[in-house]
């Protein structure tokens, strides 16, 4: 048994698209701090139409999508999700909603799953109320996601519920995996803020330290002993945070791999961070899926490893990790190209060396972050231009 | 693993045919696993209401050229695996 995107017969044919992204909004009632959402979102282009996004959906499904992530922004503000979901299921997608659960109701849930959605992940902030709902920007946000977890469980879905973990929720981990397993998850993603959009102009009120980051594996990992034994089917997903590795991540599998991200406007990534690198992305509404998935230059950038500088070229652990993530290469370097700099062996490994040391004495008060909102979108996109 | 119990596939997870991989798939919350042939063929036999005996026979009766025992090993190997997974609930 093999899988996901494990068996690509020709390397120089890249493989299915197994993955597809739908950014169906960047509306959102909340303002999470550490949102991976471009900072400049509210200068975005016009939303795609119900017809266009339906268009997507079949033309990704007939070149081998499987899974489906209806996304955001909040997906449940966009009116058509429904139908969406419907379409989907129609064309055989496996259908995964991906929502803060605001704006979740009970007859939303009975009708998703008339319409065939097959699994709801909601996202959490934190395990205590206050500051779940600090975090989120909204006083009434951790009520509702509790009443909405358990309205998920009683309606038969899976589900998944996420937690990004920074230096104010984290050391709480054993009280975020007791309400977890409280409220039945199937899974629960542990994933320690990673440093991308609303979250990298935060990084210095978000990252944890490294005695942080262990403890919160040491809790993590006695969790999962104990639910082994018990032959308790709720799995854990603890991500960590790369600043604390020696190797990069292998970003997305591979840049366009197994992975395809649309946007709200259309603009078709190959990871929802990607639209801040200096490369041009096409847009559904200009080109299939077909064209851009294997022809299109902005996917083909960072395919293979002839892009590749030294040190990444001649090492060994270049089919590993692929060089790492290129975003995190431009945000941290300037150069898309470089090697992440999270990898010992890049020449600027110095400047996650300097985050790990900033996180030590780091003073930021959660209420002192960026909150992710139009007005700060706006301004931001103001002073620096991207 | 007992042969009398009978096997549904866990709530969430979905046993299909994908053209594009010309393979069976299982989907679940953001994933997907690819199965082989054999695998494919046992899980086409999981319907809730088939007991894991029930399976082996059809098999059995299918492929009339293979070992039955084999099919039997094949059959149960795989019920160990999909149980340690939490793909399938057994009755």
């Amino acid at each position: 048994m093999k899988s996901t995107g494990s068996d690509s017969t020709d390397p120089n044919r890249p493989g299915m698209p197994f993955w597809l992204l739908a950014e169906l909004t960047y509306r959102c009632p909340l303002q999470c701090p550490y949102c991976s959402n471009p900072l400049d979102f509210a200068a975005q282009g016009q939303e795609l139409t119900t017809g266009e996004w339906v268009r997507v959906l079949r033309e990704a499904r007939a070149m081998g999508a499987a899974q489906l992530g209806f996304s955001g922004g909040e997906p449940l503000v966009r009116q058509d999700l429904p139908e969406l979901i419907g379409e989907a299921r129609r064309l055989g997608f496996y259908t995964n909603l991906i929502t803060s659960g605001i704006g979740l109701t009970e007859e939303k849930i009975a009708l998703f799953r008339e319409r065939g959605l097959d699994h709801i992940q909601i996202s959490f902030q934190a395990s205590d109320e206050d500051m779940n709902n600090l975090i989120a920007g909204s006083p009434k946000a951790f009520a509702q996601k509790l009443a909405m977890a358990r309205m998920v469980k009683a309606h038969g879905y899976p589900m998944v519920l996420n937690f990004v973990t920074h230096r104010h929720n984290i050391d709480r981990i054993d009280r975020i995996i007791e309400l977890c397993l409280s409220l039945e998850a199937d899974y629960v993603e542990l994933a320690t803020c990673q440093f991308y959009g609303w979250a990298q102009l935060n990084r210095l009120g978000l990252l944890p330290t490294r005695a942080q980051l262990e403890h919160a594996e040491r809790v993590t990992n006695a969790y999962r002993e104990r639910l082994a034994r018990e032959n308790h089917p709720c799995q854990l997903i603890f991500v960590t945070p790369d600043y604390y590795e020696e190797r990069p991540k292998p970003c997305m599998s591979g840049w366009g791999s197994i992975f395809l991200t649309v946007t709200p406007d259309g603009t078709a990534l190959p990871c929802h961070g990607a639209r801040q690198l200096p490369i041009e992305f096409p847009n559904v509404r200009e080109h299939g899926l077909e064209h851009i998935w294997y022809r299109s230059p902005g996917f083909n950038h960072f395919r293979g490893d002839g892009w590749m500088p030294e040190p990444c070229r001649s090492c060994d652990e270049k089919g590993k990790d692929f060089g790492g993530c290129r975003c995190q290469a431009f945000m941290l370097t300037g150069d898309a190209a470089a090697t992440d700099p999270v990898c010992a062996k890049s020449p600027r490994h110095d400047l996650i060396l300097a985050a790990r040391d900033e996180a030590d004495t780091a003073a930021k008060r959660i209420d002192e972050l960026t909150y992710r909102n139009a007005p700060n979108s706006r301004l931001i996109a103001r002073v620096t231009p991207s | 693993m007992s042969r009398e119990r009978i096997p549904q596939w866990r709530p969430g997870y979905r046993f299909q045919w994908e053209p594009a991989q010309d393979a069976f798939v299982l989907l679940y919350p953001e994933g997907m696993v690819r199965l082989n042939e054999s695998a494919g063929m046992i899980g086409e036999l999981i319907d809730g209401k088939r007991s894991i005996e029930a399976i082996v026979v059809a098999l059995a009766a299918e492929f009339t050229d293979a070992d039955a025992d084999e099919i039997g090993a094949d059959v149960d190997g795989f019920m160990q695996v999909a149980h340690e997974k939490h793909w399938l609930r057994f009755d």
